[in-house]
């Protein structure tokens, strides 16, 4: 697996969690301290600063090392993010259709299967 | 790639939570509309490569239901369910697609089969979901069910992380 790949995984890790998720979506509007960013959840200050340390293995965030003095930054381009979602999630459709073009090829070299398949369908 | 300009084309919506998948195929609309019926054909190319499909339940007239399951060294590691709200044959399907997984989650699909010229077929499908953050999620389970087998390390780090 390449770097880029590796990157993007962390990313996607550190994005499947519903709270970093929401972190992201209010730095996107403002940097905040972990401070602030703990204040809407029911967790420890500690549970949050974990989970932008996470953010910031990701490269999606970055702070200074007196992290709870400091604002948190988003480094991603949001945008950007959802780009990548997107062509991961269009390669993998993209796989599976080359599977049923190779399932309608298969059908076409024999004709008593196509016959099949279209009175099944009807 | 030398069938570039029929590959997959996908569209996010920023107005509302919604995946638009256009796929162009060399057959004509009733062979691509019978490989979604067919649970035998379905089965052949839905999952990825790593993964076996084992349908469960396939009734595929309007009003019926489905069901499959993944497994994988013949242990399951995925199951999906939902209905088929209409088949109208060799033009569309609307059905219901829930991960079993998230069983609160469920995606509403219209495929659309367009016939053009030369034989060939457009499929369009629309998914919409009750919200964005699903929508999203939707966008990144690639790495779930991931077409490549590098993503297993994807759900090593995933698992790790829960």
């Amino acid at each position: 697996m390449d770097h880029s790949t590796e990157q993007l995984n962390r990313v996607f890790a550190a994005l499947a969690d519903p709270t970093r998720r929401d972190l992201v979506a209010r730095l996107a509007v403002a940097d905040a301290t972990v401070g602030e960013l703990a204040e809407p959840y029911d967790m420890t200050l500690q549970a949050v600063s974990k989970h932008v340390k996470v953010l910031e293995e990701a490269g999606l965030v970055r702070r200074s090392k007196v992290a709870q003095r400091r604002p948190v930054h988003l480094d991603a381009d949001v945008f950007d993010l959802m780009t990548k979602w997107i062509e991961r999630y269009r390669r993998t459709a993209e796989e599976r259709y080359r599977r049923l073009d190779a399932v309608l090829s298969r059908d076409t070299d024999d004709t008593d299967d196509t016959d099949d398949l279209r009175r099944d369908a009807s | 790639m030398t069938t570039s300009q029929r590959e997959t084309r996908i569209a996010a919506s920023d107005e509302v939570p919604t995946i638009e998948v256009l796929r162009e195929f060399d057959a004509p609309p009733e062979r691509v509309f019978g490989a979604h019926v067919d649970p035998d054909l379905f089965a052949q190319w839905v999952g990825p490569r790593s993964v076996t499909t084992r349908i469960t339940r396939w009734d595929a007239n309007t009003g019926g239901a489905w069901a499959f399951a993944n497994d994988r060294d013949g242990a399951e590691i995925a199951a999906f369910f939902g209905s088929f709200h209409e088949v109208r044959p060799h033009e569309r399907i609307v059905w219901t697609f829930t991960y079993a997984g998230a069983p609160d989650g469920v995606a509403l699909e219209t495929l659309t089969f367009t016939e053009l010229d030369g034989g060939r077929t457009r499929l369009r499908v629309l998914s919409v979901v009750a919200d964005f953050a699903t929508r999203d999620a939707m966008l990144a389970s690639g790495m779930e069910v991931g077409v490549e087998e590098g993503y297993a390390k994807l759900d090593a780090l995933l698992a790790a992380d829960s």
